[in-house]
């Protein structure tokens, strides 16, 4: 009974959704000529890019801090319980898992300085340096993570706090992420540099930290 | 009918999938796929709209790419919960209220 009654409540909202839609008017605020207006001192040239880094900076930080938070959540629920013998893995799968991750690493650092006028960027940038440690860890060269050391904390929260202390320099001269024009293209490499690095290791950790703890199953 | 259109017609779709199944699955690891499954579709409904009419809008985008990081986030805590519910109780699923 439920199901049928689930089932049918989403077939008639998705039916009343996709009718409205199609009568939909456009959207009376146009923000795409602001955003071209004030491309130029923006200090990036995609449009993307300068709306998550600089008009809309306060966004993308607060959604590192998200993604700490969920790291720290992780940190906090999974015991460490130290997982089994690594199982073994044929050699030529680790030469191929270190070529794959090398060019990975290049990969990531192209996407990072492209995201300024491309698509691309820290966060794009951040997943294929997490995918490389994952690859890494798969091909058993990395182990997974036992309780951050101090320097790998450091690593992970680094990102958030260079944002941070750019915002906080940037609220003693003025605005929240308001950035002087001269020097908003080299404060954004800076803070993307920070989050590639940082959300590399971060998104890693989300699966590095989980996979840990093996022998948890009863 | 333009793509914009059909990509957030597809996300309605995806949108009511999703509800669906948080709501009528038990086993917590689909319940999280299908949690996804919203996000994603609610994701499409904002890109294709914003590009239904003309050119591409840049902030929706924008804001696509900051909710899909969030999303992942919120999937690995909660991947992590269930790990730890199925550590305590060996079970894939929420126990019964007791005032059921």
């Amino acid at each position: 009974m439920k199901r049928v009654v689930v089932v049918g409540g989403a077939f008639a909202f998705t039916l009343l959704l996709v009718a409205a839609m199609r009568e939909l008017a456009p959207a009376a605020i146009d923000l795409r000529p602001s955003v071209a207006a004030h491309l130029a001192a923006s200090g990036v040239e995609h449009p993307v890019t300068a709306v998550l880094l600089n008009y809309r900076g306060y966004d993308t930080l607060l959604e590192i801090a998200v993604l700490l938070l969920a790291l720290l959540g992780i940190l906090a629920v999974t015991r460490d319980q130290g997982g089994g013998a690594p199982r073994p893995v044929d050699p030529l799968l680790q030469m191929l898992a270190r070529i794959a991750a090398t060019l990975m690493i290049v990969v990531a650092i192209y996407l990072l300085w492209a995201g300024a006028f491309r698509p691309g960027g820290a966060f794009q940038a951040g997943a294929v340096l997490a995918a490389a440690m994952v690859l890494l860890h798969l091909t058993g060269l990395l182990p997974g993570w036992r309780q951050p050391g101090v320097r790998l904390r450091w690593g992970l929260a680094a990102g958030f706090l260079v944002f941070l202390a750019v915002a906080a320099a940037l609220l003693l001269a003025g605005g929240l992420l308001t950035y002087p024009p001269a020097h908003a293209g080299a404060l954004i490499l800076l803070i993307e540099s920070g989050l590639t690095f940082s959300l590399g290791l971060i998104l890693a950790g989300l699966f590095l930290f989980l996979s840990r703890d093996e022998g948890d199953a009863p | 009918m333009t793509s914009g259109l059909i990509f957030a017609g597809a996300g309605a779709a995806l949108f009511a999938m999703g509800v669906a199944g948080v709501l009528l699955i038990e086993h917590l690891l689909r319940r999280i796929l299908a949690f996804n499954l919203m996000g994603s579709g609610a994701f499409l409904v904002l890109v294709g709209l914003a590009q239904h009419h003309d050119a591409p809008d840049p902030v929706p985008q924008a804001m696509v790419l900051t909710g899909i990081v969030v999303a992942v986030a919120a999937t690995a805590l909660a991947l992590a919960l269930v790990r730890r519910l199925h550590g305590l109780t060996g079970s894939l699923e929420l126990p019964e209220a007791e005032d059921d």
